[in-house]
């Protein structure tokens, strides 16, 4: 775990929502050096996509703040990924994660952007604080040509 | 991003194709389109087809819920047509198939405005064989 990375990036942007396309875009053409199968790429996109959305839509409600993003490579095609906000943070945290609970239904959220990191990464953990924010941590190993090297 | 809307009023179905991506940030927009397009056409049925819909994060399923409900309470169907496999996936995750069936379908094509000759889709052609079989 406490391995050196082989490459990283960090990135932080406000949070409009206008930054969620950019933020998955980003991600993805970091990791195109790994020469990822596209179905893994679209994984971590979506992932990354519902991270980035709940700091807009939750943390930073009624409100912008900054939004940063890490992005780590390992040996063997392990990804680190964290967002990070220093928004309102969460309440609770298992009940946030749980499949299709929302406090944002009347902008159609259907509540499932944790699900959904956990659907498509192979590990998540979340850190939050009343008041001082959250983090999310996400990895994902890929099947990668170059990681099988 | 954008969404294109084709009304069949004999059979009270609208049918809205959507272009790019469908994240948070595009959903207000394309819910937009579509509401507008169902207060003014009032269907039976609704076909959200995404053949050409290049991301989709769970923003896109809370778009499908959300016309659900509306088109639910005027006694009518939601289908979703045509999701590339890995949006399909994120339906399926969802469950999304219990409110909406997911079919394949033609999608239909922008009919060109002053009897133009240009008849080299797909779905002309196909239509065009259809009525030659059928005479």
């Amino acid at each position: 775990m406490n391995k050196k990375a082989v490459n990283e990036m960090k990135l932080s942007f406000p949070s409009y929502s206008e930054n969620e396309r950019f933020s998955r875009i980003a991600v993805s053409g970091f990791l195109t050096q790994l020469d990822p199968q596209i179905d893994e790429l679209s994984e971590i996109k979506t992932a990354v996509s519902e991270g980035v959305t709940n700091c807009i839509v939750h943390a930073y409600r009624d409100t912008v703040g900054e939004i940063s993003l890490q992005v780590r490579i390992f040996d063997k095609g392990r990804v680190y990924i964290k967002i990070r906000d220093k928004g309102c943070g969460i309440d609770d945290v298992e009940k946030a994660m749980e499949p299709l609970f929302t406090t944002a239904p009347e902008e159609e959220r259907a509540g499932l952007g944790f699900a959904v990191m956990e659907s498509f990464m192979d590990k998540i953990k979340v850190r939050s604080q009343k008041g001082k924010g959250t983090t999310v941590v996400m990895e994902k190993t890929l099947k990668t040509r170059k990681a099988l090297r | 991003m954008d969404v294109k809307i084709f009304p069949e009023s004999e059979e009270r179905k609208l049918t809205a194709v959507i272009y790019g991506d469908i994240d948070h940030h595009t959903a207000k927009f394309i819910r937009g389109e579509i509401d507008a397009a169902i207060r003014e056409h009032n269907p039976c049925i609704l076909v959200l087809d995404f053949r050409f819909v290049t991301f989709m994060d769970s923003s896109g399923i809370g778009l499908v819920m959300g016309r659900y409900k509306i088109i639910h309470e005027l006694g009518g169907e939601v289908l979703t047509a045509n999701p590339p496999p890995y949006i399909r996936r994120v339906m399926q995750l969802a469950g999304l198939h219990r409110l909406s069936r997911i079919i394949s379908c033609p999608t239909p094509e922008e009919i060109p405005r002053g009897g133009s000759d240009i008849e080299s889709s797909d779905t002309i052609a196909a239509e065009k064989q259809l009525t030659q079989e059928n005479k």
